[in-house]
């Protein structure tokens, strides 16, 4: 029987609109060309954080998937068993440190904008975060503290996602790639094409990531999702509480906002639960080259040693990085495609894909059922003209042979 | 101008042919290109040069290997990263003692590298191999020759290849008993490649002179057989062993129980791959691919010896003599094209390829894992949780696979079980491991946070004048 739904990419956010639609009835099937979570997904970290973000659209999607994670995750254990749903989700909280003078009357702004917004987010001075955080820099200026900063564990949370799709009857394929879609008679989406053949559905979901450009591009209804690159370092295991919190400098702030190409670098210090820390991370733009810059680590380095002096004489066992998927306006990409019916979107979370996808697979599964969304999608329609205004139709990837006739039959 | 260049001195910057190894094939390369008339920076790890195969007695008060002038040796330095740079490569280094405060950093620019870092030994987990007194083959020699310590008083040898052979030979030399060498294949299957047979006709007398000293020291030598477990209860107290059919399954009732206090592993090699990924070098079957005049499929970049291909110290040697020319060509150089050296490498590689064909690893050693076998030291994984993992997981790719199972994320990073875990789970999920995504290893070796935060300029030279503007 084929599926209602095909869902394209089996990240994180691929897994959270599999789980969702699933759950609400529809027969879904997950196709992803690698192996499961093995793009932007395996090459991040797992903050689940509201402390980054300005009141705005992004920070109801952030408020609605801190609320989503932890209650999702409670049902998945209920349904899959504990050892199939772990994901080391950890509630641990946040702390956003100043340490200039500069930065203090920023910072405090900006925590009393989130408040007003329903965030919590609790001023202290230096000497309670000392409290909080022992072996933290002395340099503190000003300090806030964010109890919902949670985190888990990106890949154990998509696959435990995508455990609870096929436990209800749906299908996960890794080592597929999707190259385009058929169109039905009526100009619909009719199936995909794959590189193993022909695949009958309803309806196509693009969930690939930083990818998604050259997926909607093959589909024949091209949107702008750009590849913005980040790397994050990670020292051997350290002693228990040697940093307890996610820890991050209030810079932070202003470079997920920004929309310069060159570098930019803010440091996120967390231990994860096998004790090592990750220290992240950068930001460039460079389209999607893979080679590591040196500058980009030291950077890294010289701010977490500056957070945290005692890291200093901590080896760094390991560097990796991906590509955040983001679009122009940096708002994430959900909802359907007017250009093509049964063509979806959900894309675009740049470097917070992994908190906001919860809510994203809830939202979409919402929009595809009919039923009242918890949130205002509007601001993630894909035909805002930041995603589909400067989408160019490249006439190499929209030929016949990647597309497919009107009306061919899938098998 | 790039902050990253303030550091460079000027003759870090592109004038030098940078060789990565000071093993046969870097030495040779080293050679090569200064006596084709360009100067040259070798960089080892080691305190004293040699590699694997040379390595010397580090207490003793002499080196063995002189290098001609124009040749800058930076001993105990590590190359910790690699990147390009307009015109060639940049790589980062720290010289000092690893595990001591205190290594200096600095960072050269070439446009001709060769890298010339070897490789190690491949173990195949069995239960008990993490017991203390169970070493690698190589760690063991490494210990005999380098620092006079034998690993045990009575010590087992197995795995597949001739390289068991030496190293029992230098365990005897630092006066340790060797209980058995166990070969896991059939070496009389060498007389079924007559061409490489031929072509490794001065290897195959060394080896020759291995065997009749080991027959002197009456060390039986077992084919088709291997080590089981390892038992004991704060190190080896004993080991049993098995007979092998020609798949590695278990001959029924042919296990026996030893009496020893160590036992060496070797199950073939790993190359050291880390440079050559960064670098963006092509692969094939796991080693580096290069034309005939050593070159990679990244320009400005050369290969040579157990990287390339496991055909010994002389194909090695040979290698880094022709990979030396050709670095000295790309600084201008116009060497006479080295003959009798690229003769001895296709000699060799038809050695070398008759060994691999010797001495392959068959899958019949995995129906010996335990549920509770620990495949990665590391993260403490073992063979059960790695299979359910995988199985309900899915997870069979690169860092997903990894971050599911934790194996290869701790201290080796997957240096001694990488290859252990994509074949595992390769037969598991029925998909091909990925064996070379636990090379990608941007930080080739470990670094101190602090180190790596420091700025380059800290440590220009005096008087080294203006900083060079690249970009
Ligand atoms: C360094 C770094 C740190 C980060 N830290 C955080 C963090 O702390 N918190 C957070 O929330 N987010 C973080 N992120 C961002 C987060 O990782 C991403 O937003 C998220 O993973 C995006 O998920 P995705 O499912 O959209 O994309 P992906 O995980 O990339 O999934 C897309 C999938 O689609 C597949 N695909 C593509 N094309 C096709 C095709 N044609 N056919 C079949 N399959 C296809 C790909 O193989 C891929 O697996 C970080 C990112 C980076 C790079
Ligand atoms: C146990 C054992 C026994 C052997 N016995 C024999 C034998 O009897 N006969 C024979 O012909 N061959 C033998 N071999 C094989 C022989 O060791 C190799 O053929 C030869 O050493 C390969 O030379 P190489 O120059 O490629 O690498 P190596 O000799 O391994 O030299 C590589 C060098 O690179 C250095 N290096 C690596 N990475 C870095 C880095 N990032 N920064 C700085 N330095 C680095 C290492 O420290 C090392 O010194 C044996 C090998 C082993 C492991």
């Amino acid at each position: 029987m084929s599926p209602d739904v095909v869902v394209v990419g089996a990240g994180i956010i691929g897994a959270a609109c599999a789980e969702a639609l699933s759950a609400a009835g529809l027969r879904v099937t997950v196709l992803e060309r690698g192996a499961l979570a093995s793009g932007t997904t395996a090459a991040g970290e797992g903050n689940v954080l509201v402390s980054d973000k300005a009141p705005g659209p992004e920070l109801d999607l952030a408020r609605a998937s801190r609320r989503r994670w932890p209650r999702l995750l409670a049902a998945l254990r209920e349904e899959l068993g504990p050892r199939a749903a772990e994901t080391e989700w950890d509630p641990k909280g946040g702390l956003v440190v100043a340490t200039t003078a500069e930065a203090v009357a920023p910072l405090a702004e900006f925590a009393a904008a989130q408040r007003t917004a329903g965030v919590r987010a609790d001023r202290i001075d230096p000497a309670r975060a000392r409290d909080l955080e022992p072996h933290l820099t002395r340099q503190v200026t000003a300090a806030v503290h964010y109890p919902e900063d949670a985190q888990l564990q990106p890949v154990l949370a998509a696959t435990t996602l995508l455990a609870a799709v096929r436990a209800r009857g749906g299908e996960v394929r890794a080592g597929t790639t999707v190259t385009g879609v058929v169109r039905d008679a009526g100009d619909r989406v009719g199936g995909v094409r794959t590189d193993r053949g022909s695949l009958a559905c309803g309806a196509v979901v693009n969930c690939c990531g930083p990818w998604a450009g050259s997926f909607a591009a093959a589909a024949g209804a091209p949107v702008t999702v750009l590849p913005r690159r980040g790397m994050i370092l990670v020292t051997a295991p350290l002693p228990p509480d040697t940093v307890r919190r996610k820890v991050y400098d209030a810079d932070y702030v202003g470079a997920v906002a920004s929309g310069d190409a060159e570098l930019q670098t803010s440091t996120v210090v967390e231990s994860t639960r096998a004790g090592t820390v990750l220290i992240g991370s950068s930001r460039e733009r460079v389209g999607f080259d893979g080679t590591v810059r040196v500058e980009v680590l030291r950077e890294l380095a010289r701010k977490a040693v500056a957070l945290f002096p005692v890291l200093a004489d901590v080896p760094v066992m390991r560097a990796y990085g991906g590509f955040r998927p983001y679009a122009p306006d940096h708002l994430p990409v959900i909802g359907a495609d007017p250009r093509l019916p049964g063509l979806w979107h959900a894309t675009g979370h740049e470097g917070a894909g992994i908190g906001l996808a919860a809510a994203t697979g809830r939202l979409l599964a919402d929009l595809f059922t009919g039923a009242a969304p918890e949130l205002d999608p509007a601001p993630f329609r894909p035909d805002r003209p930041a995603v589909m205004s400067q989408a160019v139709i490249s006439p190499a990837v929209i030929s016949p042979a990647v597309t497919g006739p009107d009306g061919e039959t899938a098998a | 101008m790039s902050r990253a260049h303030r550091g460079a001195e000027p003759r870090d910057a592109m004038s030098r042919v940078v060789v990565v190894g000071g093993g046969p094939a870097g030495m040779a390369a080293a050679r090569a290109a200064a006596k084709a008339g360009v100067d040259v920076v070798l960089i080892d790890a080691g305190a004293k040069l040699g590699g694997q195969y040379h390595r010397q007695d580090s207490r003793a008060g002499t080196e063995r290997f002189g290098l001609p002038p124009g040749v800058e040796h930076l001993a105990e330095s590590v190359v910790w990263a690699l990147e390009p740079v307009p015109g060639g490569h940049r790589v980062h280094l720290r010289t000092g003692p690893a595990d001591a405060p205190g290594r200096t950093g600095r960072s050269i620019d070439t446009p001709a590298l060769v890298l010339a870092t070897g490789a190690y030994d491949q173990v195949l987990p069995f239960p008990g191999w993490e017991l203390p007194g169970v070493y690698t083959a190589g760690a063991a020699q490494a210990l005999a020759k380098g620092q006079g310590v034998r690993v045990g008083e009575r010590v087992l040898l197995a795995g597949t290849g001739p390289f068991l052979l030496p190293v029992a030979r230098s365990l005897l030399a630092v006066g340790a008993e060797v209980a058995a060498v166990l070969e896991a294949g059939n070496p009389a299957r060498w007389l079924a490649r007559p061409a490489g047979l031929l072509a490794g006709a001065g290897k195959l007398g060394e080896l020759a002179g291995h065997t009749a000293a080991l027959a002197r020291h009456r060390v039986p030598y077992r084919t088709r057989s291997a080590v089981v477990a390892a038992h004991g209860t704060d190190r080896v107290e004993a080991v049993t062993t098995t007979r092998l059919r020609p798949d590695w399954t278990e001959v029924p009732g042919s296990r026996r129980r030893l009496d020893v206090d160590a036992v060496c592993i070797g199950y073939g090699f790993t190359p050291q791959l880390e440079l050559a990924v960064a670098a963006g070098c092509a692969l094939d079957g796991g080693f580096v691919t290069v034309d005939s005049a050593q070159q990679t499929s990244v320009p400005g970049v050369l290969a040579a010896g157990e990287l390339t291909g496991i055909g010994g110290a002389e194909l090695a040697a040979a290698e880094g003599e022709v990979a030396g020319a050709s670095a000295a060509r790309r600084l201008g150089a116009r060497p006479a094209p080295p003959v009798r050296a690229l003769r001895a490498v296709r000699r060799g590689r038809r050695f070398a390829a008759a060994l691999a064909a010797a001495h392959p690893v068959r899958a019949g050693w995995h129906g010996r894992l335990r549920e509770d076998t620990l495949i990665c030291r590391c993260e403490e994984v073992r063979y059960g949780e790695l299979r359910d993992a995988v199985r309900e997981r899915e997870a069979y790719g690169g860092r997903a696979l990894k971050l599911v199972t934790r194996a290869g994320l701790g201290l080796c990073q997957g240096r001694i079980c990488g290859r252990v875990v994509a074949e595992l789970t390769g037969e598991l999920t029925g998909e091909p491991g990925q064996s070379a995504a636990f090379a990608r290893r941007p930080i080739a070796a470990p670094i101190r946070l602090g180190e790596l935060a420091e700025s380059p300029s800290a440590h220009r030279e005096p008087g080294a004048g203006p900083p060079r503007v690249a970009e």
